[in-house]
């Protein structure tokens, strides 16, 4: 098998394995098999599948930077599944919020989503992955050309959205906040170096 | 000769919510029967030193709650007690080891009595009591809890407090070796709470000792703890060491951390939302993962007994 075939028919499904454990767990948890979800459990979905979102999100925008300093190419294959689950985690942790939490209540919907700032900054994070997740086909990346590329670099804002909303959300204890704060922090200040040393190697 | 070392508690014995309410209904028919026991000379509450031991001559209350209690598990294991971990499950996991013995409590400031006493001698001069009490963290979720406790009120007028005193103010324990959680700095240390005294006076609150008929666990703040049913959960301070009769609004632990977001009177209100969520309803633990929210009582449902307390004050702005 050369690389690409590893990647096809390996590489790919073990990785598309792995991304679905924490759903599984939750899965499993909530039918006290592999665990339990304590007693608030419909903060414990919320919670793990938020936080999964946000994990996500870092490993997308960890491939990139990966790629460039390990010479694996390979690895921007897994770009899109990996952006594709970080919108599944997202995905789950909004209909969670919708459909568990808020019990379809749509007075309450309504208002977390016009006054609560926080709310309103995780919903426009899970607008732009919905955009990007809709026009993730091959087919879409050819028709969109240039302006699909635009479109992607919402992943950039997907994260400082997610960190964000993670961050006013909390009570007092922000410890687990910073730590995705400097993750993200090192992915973007990565890119901007990177553009930095284009730039200066194209002036000469 | 064998020598039997006692076993520790095994979760085996753990009360079951099913006999839990039955040994409530026990307790009612032998009321009945034995009123004339029960209505003799208050004894004075003894209050062991063992975990999970057995309160004995706990008395009914009628401001009781006829909702059925939450498993002594969620009890024990969802909360608030920042002094042992920021987690809801952290306080369990980190508070195993501590141990509230040996305890004394301080009474200070504009009282006729004051002086530092053993905590076996302060709450032998009170009767203990069964209050199942609703319980809203300010986080918008709920339990109801079978507490044990001592009536803050009489507390209060033991003491004497002087027409100097028209708060009181109270202290957690300031121990970092003993709760791991105050190595670091979330809050300012030591915890702090308040009441005005009218509230201190009201029959509702109590200074709890145990719950589900025994001592209180670690976890829940042992071996003595405030809870104020129509306020949020946070003003219910644990661990209590110090207990001081003051002039002016004391400091309160979450009021210096976030002021926007705690006020000093944290009642229950739906109408007055956390500036970053709705207070209109709460999730009941327990209910289940597919109930939904409940509406959020005015003061919690103990309008009736404290509402008039705050006739006059905007409870918009004294949130």
């Amino acid at each position: 098998m050369n690389t690409l075939q590893k990647v096809r028919f390996v590489g790919k499904p073990l990785v598309f394995l792995l991304c679905l454990v924490p759903a599984a767990l939750v899965v499993g948890d909530a039918f006290e098999i592999t665990g339990r979800l304590g007693a608030n459990p419909v903060e414990e979905i919320q919670d793990r599948f938020g936080i999964w979102g946000i994990r996500f999100i870092m490993i997308t925008l960890a491939v990139t930077p990966l790629r460039r300093i390990t010479g694996w190419n390979w690895l921007l294959r897994f770009r899109r599944m990996l952006g594709l689950f970080t919108f599944f985690y997202v995905l789950m942790h909004f209909l969670n919020w919708l459909i568990l939490d808020q019990g379809l209540l749509l007075s309450a919907i309504f208002e977390d989503l016009t006054r609560r700032p926080f709310i309103m900054i995780g919903f426009a994070a899970l607008l732009l992955l919905l955009a990007m997740a809709a026009t993730s086909t091959d087919g879409m990346r050819r028709r969109m050309g240039r302006r699909w590329d635009k479109l992607h670099y919402s992943a950039y804002a997907v994260g400082l959205l997610g960190v964000w909303h993670y961050w006013w959300q909390i009570k007092k204890d922000t410890s687990d906040a910073w730590i995705y704060a400097i993750i993200l922090s090192a992915l973007l200040g990565y890119r901007i170096w990177w553009r930095r040393k284009l730039k200066k190697n194209r002036g000469g | 000769m064998l020598i039997q070392k006692p076993a520790d508690i095994r979760p085996s014995e753990i009360t079951s919510k099913e006999n839990y309410l039955n040994r409530r209904d026990f307790i009612r028919a032998g009321s009945i029967a034995g009123a004339s026991v029960l209505a003799g000379p208050a004894l004075g509450a003894i209050v062991p030193d063992q975990q999970r031991a057995r309160l004995a001559d706990v008395a009914r209350s009628e401001f009781s709650t006829i909702e059925a209690p939450n498993d002594y598990e969620d009890v024990t294991t969802y909360n608030n007690f920042y002094e042992f971990g920021t987690g809801k499950d952290d306080p369990h996991q980190n508070a195993q080891d501590f141990d509230p013995r040996p305890w004394s409590i301080t009474v200070a400031g504009h009282a006729e009595k004051t002086g530092t006493f053993h905590f076996e001698d302060f709450i032998r001069l009170f009767d203990l009591e069964e209050r199942i009490y609703r319980m809203r963290c300010v986080e918008a979720w709920s339990m109801v809890i079978p507490w044990v406790g001592i009536s803050l009120a009489d507390v209060v007028k033991h003491y004497q407090p002087t027409s100097k005193a028209r708060y009181v103010a109270f202290e957690t324990l300031h121990d970092p070796v003993r709760m791991p959680g105050q190595r670091r700095r979330v809050l300012d240390w030591p915890y702090r709470e308040g009441l005005t005294i009218a509230e201190a006076m009201n029959p509702l609150p109590i200074l709890a000792v145990g719950v589900y008929g025994e001592t209180m666990p670690n976890q829940n703040g042992a071996p003595i703890r405030l809870v104020v049913p129509w306020k949020y959960g946070f003003k219910g301070i644990k661990s209590i060491v110090r207990i001081n009769f003051v002039e002016k609004q004391p400091q309160t632990s979450w009021n210096m951390a976030a002021a926007r977001e705690y006020g000093f009177y944290a009642n229950v209100n739906p109408e007055v939302d956390h500036p970053r969520w709705s207070q209109a309803r709460e999730r009941r633990i327990g209910a289940g993962l597919f109930a939904a929210r409940q509406p959020t009582l005015m003061f919690n449902g103990y309008g009736e007994q404290v509402a008039h307390l705050y006739s006059g004050l905007d409870l918009r702005k004294n949130y």
